[in-house]
C-alpha cells in the first residue's frame, strides 16, 4: 500500500500549497480552492463507493453545507470562515443523521433514486422560498476566521488555506478511517453483507456511519464553494450537480484519498477551458470521457498509477 | 444441564410447505452431530433458523439457558454460534489474509470473553496455519480454488471464537480424494478449541466417520437419531435417506 | 368554488403526458434491465425533431392537421435513428457490467446528447405552436381545456392498451415478457434476445420521443428540457415499480393527481410534491408499488 507515502505525500501539499498561497495568481487560487472542495466532496463518495453504494444525491448536502455558511452571513451578520464551516458541517451531520436511517436500508438503484428525490425536494424547497432568493440564491462573503479579523487583501488567502487545511484533514481523516477496523468493513460490506452479518457486526450501522461522514464532507465542500464564489444557489441541490460529483469519482477511482482530489483538479481544469472555449461542447468532452473510463479504465485514473487489483 | 442447544417443538411454514414440523431435540456440549437428510428435508431450515436467518412459526430454540428463538444472526453470532456456508460466503475482492482480518476484527469486539491473548495479527496467522491456507495468504478470495474457498469459509466461522459451530455441506463441491483431508483438518482444528459441531452433509462415510450421533430429517421431521451405525441402518432412514442398503463391505470401512 | 373538477382533469392531463414519457423507460428497465437516464435527451430529440418537421410541413402550406401526423413522424424517426444507433453502437459494449454502471453509461450519453442537441438545432428556444391552437377547446362546465390535451390524453390510453395487448395477446409480447422474467432462460429456449433488446430500445425510444414530439406544440423547445423531464420519469418509473406497464400507468396517475392537488391547493409545493411522493412510496414499498418479488437466490 502507498500507505506512509499518501501521508507524506499529502504533508508535502499542504506546506506547498500553504507556502505558495499568496503568491498565486486569482484565478489559480480560485479554480485549486473548487477543486480542493470539491475533492471533499468526492473523497466522501469514494467512501460510499467503498461501501458498494453510489449515491446520486450528494447535492443535498452540498447545497445544505453552503446555504448554512451563507445563511449565517445573510441573516446571522456572522462572516467567520471557521463558524461557517462548522454550520455547514453540523447541519449536513443532523441532516444525515436523521435521513441515513431510513437510506441505510436501500442498496443498489434505489439507494440512488432515493438519495436524488431527496436532494431534488430540497432543490423544489429552495425554488420556491423567496427569503432565501429563490432560483436566484443569494450572495455571502467573509470578514474573520476563528474570531481574527481579516486584513485587507488576506481575505482571499484565508479562504484558500480554509480549502487546504479542510481538504487536507479530510484526506488524512480518511486513510486513518479506512485503516481502521470499521473502515475495512466497507470493503466487506460492498463484497458480501450477508457474511458481515453472520460474522456479528452491524451491516445498517456502518453504513449509516459512512453516510453520515460523506455528508459532512460534501456539506463542507459546501461550504468552501460557497464562500470561495461568494454566492449560493439552489443549482447546486439540481440533479445534474450531483451527476457531476458521480462522474469525478468514477474518473478518480477508489484507490487512494489523493485520487479525488486528483480527479477534481482535472475536471475543473478542463471544465474551465473548455466551457471558456467553446461552451457547447464540454458536456460532450465530459461524456465521451466518462465512457472511456468505464470501458477501459474500471478503477478510474487512479488505477494507471497502482496495480489495482481487478475488482 | 449439558446441553448447549435445544430446540422444542419447532414449526417452520413456507405457506403449503412444511419445512419443520414439530422438531424437538437436544444437542450436549462438546459432541459432533451430523444432520443428513435428502434435500427439502428440513436440514439448512433448521440451520436458519438456529442462526436467525429465519425465525419459527412456532416453537422455541434456547442455547444454554438463553432463549435465542426469532433474534437477528448478528445477535445470534455474538453469543457464540458460528456457522459456515453450502456456497462459500467470502469477500472476493480481498485477500485470504484481509478476509479473516475482518473475521478477527469483529470477534475481538464482540462483547464475550475469548481467547484474545494472542492479538489480532497472531489470531489471523493461527488460522491461516490451522487451515493450512499459507500458501494463499496474499491472494484475492475469489481467485482460490473451490476447496480452499471451503476451508477459508469455515476458518472465518471459527474466526469467531464459536461455542456451537454448524457447518452447512462442508465437503459439497469438494473432489472425493480431497474429502477426508478437508474434514480432518477441520476437526482437528476444532479439537484444540473445545467447540460443539453440527454438520449437515449427503456424504455418507464422512459422517460416520467423524460423527458421535446423526439426525436424519425427511419432511421436516427428525425420523432417527443415535449412534451413527444405528442410524444409518434404520429401515426409515434407509428408505427416504440413503436411498439404497450401503454395501455391507464399505459399512465395515466406514466404521473405522 | 369547488376545484376538484379542475384538479381532476388538470391531473388527467398530466398524467396522461407522465405516462406516454415514462413508460418507455420502464419498458427498456424491465426488459433490459437499464435505467436509461438519456430517456431525457431522446425525449428532447423528440420534441426538437417535432418542431423541424412540423415547421417545415406547415412551412410549406401543407393542410395544418397533417402536422399531428408530422408529430409522429417526428417520433418514429427519432427512435429508428437513435434507438438502433445507441443500442448496437454503444449498450451492447456494456451489457453484462453492473446496473449502477450502466446507468452511469446512460448518464454520460444523456451528457453527450445535450450537446449533440445543441449543435444540431441551436440554443434559442423554439416553438411550433400551431398544433396546439388548431383544435380549438372544450368546454367543462365553466372550465376551458385546449381540444389538444383531449387528444393526448386519449394518446395516452391508446398507447397503454396498445402496450399491454401486445405484451399479452401477441407471441411478440410473449417473448418480450419471457425476457423480462428470466432473460437466461429465454436465450436457453432459442429466442434472440440481441434481437428483442433492439428492438425493445428501439420502441422505447420511439416513445420518449412520442412524448417530447407532442409535447413540442405546448412548450418553448429549449436545452435543459431534458434534465428536467428525467426526474419526473424516474419519479413516475420508481413508484410504479421498475420494469411494470400497469405500474407506470398507476405512478402516472398518482404524481400526475399530486401535482395537479398541489398546483391548485399548495403551489408552493408543487416542485417537490413529486419527489416528496417518490420518498414516501419508497419509504413503504421499498422496490415500488408494482414491483416483481424475486426470489431468494442463496
Amino acid at each position: 500500500m502507498l500507505r506512509e507515502h499518501t501521508t507524506r505525500i499529502l504533508l508535502a501539499a499542504l506546506a506547498i500549497l500553504l507556502g505558495a498561497g499568496p503568491f498565486l495568481p486569482k484565478w489559480a487560487m480560485f479554480m485549486l480552492n473548487v477543486s480542493l472542495s470539491w475533492g471533499t466532496v468526492v473523497l466522501g463518495m469514494m467512501l460510499l463507493m467503498r461501501t458498494g453504494l453510489v449515491s446520486f444525491g450528494q447535492g443535498l448536502y452540498y447545497c445544505l453545507g453552503a446555504y448554512a455558511a451563507g445563511v449565517l452571513y445573510a441573516k446571522l451578520g456572522i462572516g467567520d470562515i471557521a463558524v461557517m464551516l462548522l454550520a455547514s458541517a453540523t447541519v449536513t451531520v443532523a441532516v444525515s443523521t436523521v435521513l441515513g436511517l431510513l437510506l441505510a436500508k436501500y442498496r443498489d438503484i434505489f439507494f440512488a433514486m432515493l438519495s436524488l428525490a431527496f436532494s431534488m425536494i430540497l432543490f423544489g424547497l429552495l425554488v420556491k422560498t423567496s427569503e432565501l432568493g429563490s432560483t436566484d440564491g443569494f450572495g455571502l462573503s467573509v470578514t474573520s476566521v476563528a474570531g481574527v479579523p481579516l486584513a485587507e487583501g488576506w481575505d482571499r488567502y484565508a479562504v484558500f488555506a480554509s480549502a487546504v487545511v479542510v481538504a487536507f484533514g479530510a484526506a488524512l481523516g480518511m486513510q486513518r478511517y479506512l485503516d481502521s477496523h470499521t473502515g475495512r468493513l466497507a470493503g466487506a460490506i460492498r463484497d458480501n453483507e450477508l457474511r458481515v452479518e453472520y460474522m456479528g457486526a452491524s451491516v445498517r450501522r456502518v453504513i449509516h456511519l459512512n453516510y453520515v461522514i460523506s455528508a459532512a464532507l460534501a456539506g463542507l465542500g459546501g461550504g468552501l464553494v460557497g464562500i470561495t464564489i461568494g454566492h449560493v444557489d439552489p443549482e447546486m441541490a439540481f440533479w445534474t450537480t450531483s451527476g457531476e460529483f458521480v462522474f469525478i469519482a468514477i474518473l478518480s477511482g477508489t484507490g487512494n484519498v489523493l485520487a479525488p482530489f486528483l480527479g477534481a483538479t482535472i475536471f475543473e481544469t478542463v471544465r474551465s477551458f473548455a466551457y471558456e472555449y467553446s461552451p457547447n461542447t464540454w458536456q460532450l468532452v465530459l461524456g465521451i470521457t466518462m465512457l472511456l473510463v468505464i470501458m477501459f479504465l474500471p478503477g478510474g485514473l487512479w488505477s494507471v498509477f497502482t496495480r489495482r487489483r481487478a475488482a | 444441564m449439558s446441553l448447549i442447544l435445544e430446540a422444542r417443538r419447532l414449526n417452520k411454514s413456507f405457506g403449503a410447505v412444511t419445512a419443520a414440523a414439530d422438531i424437538s431435540v437436544g444437542v450436549e456440549r462438546d459432541s459432533v452431530v451430523g444432520l443428513i437428510g435428502s434435500n427439502g428435508a428440513g436440514k439448512t431450515t433448521f440451520i436458519n433458523m438456529v442462526t436467525g436467518y429465519l425465525a419459527p412459526t412456532s416453537g422455541s430454540i434456547h442455547y444454554g439457558d438463553r432463549d435465542i428463538t426469532g433474534m437477528a444472526p448478528r445477535e445470534i453470532t455474538r453469543l457464540g454460534i458460528c456457522r459456515s456456508f453450502q456456497i462459500p460466503q467470502l469477500f472476493d475482492n480481498l485477500s485470504v489474509r484481509e478476509n479473516l482480518q475482518v473475521g478477527v476484527g469483529i470477534a475481538a469486539r464482540s462483547a464475550r470473553a475469548g481467547d484474545h491473548t494472542q492479538g489480532e495479527a497472531g489470531e489471523i496467522d493461527t488460522l491461516i496455519e490451522r487451515f493450512n491456507l499459507g500458501g494463499y495468504r496474499d491472494q484475492l478470495a475469489g481467485l482460490l480454488p473451490e476447496g480452499v474457498r471451503k476451508l477459508l469459509d469455515i476458518a472465518m466461522a471459527v474466526a469467531g471464537h464459536p461455542n456451537l459451530l454448524l457447518l452447512d455441506e462442508p465437503t459439497s463441491g469438494v473432489s472425493a480424494d480431497e474429502k477426508f483431508r478437508l474434514m480432518d483438518m477441520v476437526m482437528g482444528a476444532l479439537k484444540a478449541q473445545g467447540v460443539t459441531v453440527l454438520f449437515v452433509e449427503h456424504d455418507m462415510e464422512i459422517v460416520a466417520r467423524y460423527t458421535h450421533r446423526i439426525l436424519a430429517f425427511y419432511e421436516g421431521r427428525i425420523i432417527a437419531d443415535g449412534e451413527p451405525q444405528a442410524v444409518l441402518r434404520d429401515a426409515d432412514v434407509r428408505r427416504h435417506v440413503i436411498g439404497e442398503d450401503l454395501h455391507p463391505g464399505r459399512a465395515e470401512a466406514a466404521r473405522g | 368554488m369547488n376545484q376538484i373538477p379542475a384538479i381532476l382533469i388538470d391531473g388527467i392531463i398530466y398524467s396522461s403526458w407522465l405516462f406516454v414519457i415514462a413508460v418507455g423507460l420502464t419498458l427498456i428497465y424491465g426488459v433490459m434491465k437499464i435505467l436509461n437516464v438519456a430517456h431525457g435527451s431522446l425525449y428532447a430529440l423528440g420534441a426538437y425533431a417535432a418542431t423541424a418537421f412540423g415547421g417545415y410541413w406547415i412551412a410549406h402550406g401543407y393542410p395544418p392537421l397533417g402536422s399531428y401526423g408530422m408529430l409522429v413522424v417526428a417520433a418514429i424517426a427519432v427512435g429508428l435513428t437513435a434507438g438502433p444507433l445507441i443500442e448496437r453502437g454503444l449498450l451492447r459494449l456494456v451489457y453484462g457490467k453492473e446496473e449502477v454502471v450502466l446507468v452511469l453509461v446512460t448518464y454520460a450519453v444523456f451528457l453527450i446528447l445535450e450537446d449533440l442537441t445543441k449543435l444540431a438545432f441551436g440554443v434559442d428556444p423554439l416553438s411550433i405552436p400551431q398544433p396546439y391552437g388548431l383544435l380549438g377547446s372544450i368546454e367543462v362546465g365553466d372550465l376551458i381545456y385546449p381540444t389538444y390535451s383531449l387528444v393526448l390524453v386519449l394518446l395516452s390510453v391508446v398507447v397503454g392498451v396498445g402496450l399491454a395487448m401486445t405484451l399479452n395477446r401477441t407471441r411478440h409480447g410473449k417473448i418480450l415478457q419471457a425476457v423480462i422474467h428470466d432473460r437466461e432462460m429465454a436465450a436457453a429456449t432459442g429466442i434472440d434476445v440481441n434481437r428483442v433488446y433492439l428492438v425493445t430500445f428501439t420502441i422505447g425510444t420511439a416513445l420518449a420521443a412520442l412524448g417530447g414530439a407532442l409535447t413540442a406544440p405546448t412548450i418553448s423547445v429549449q436545452p435543459g428540457i431534458a434534465a428536467e423531464v428525467i426526474v419526473l420519469a424516474f419519479a413516475v418509473v420508481v413508484i410504479g415499480g421498475l420494469g411494470s406497464l400497469g405500474g407506470a400507468a398507476l405512478g402516472a396517475v398518482i404524481v400526475g393527481m399530486v401535482r395537479a392537488w398541489a398546483v391548485h391547493k399548495w403551489p408552493e409545493v408543487e416542485l417537490f410534491s413529486v419527489y416528496a411522493v417518490m420518498a414516501a412510496v419508497l419509504v413503504m414499498r421499498p422496490k415500488g408499488l408494482f414491483a416483481v418479488p424475486e426470489a431468494r437466490k442463496i
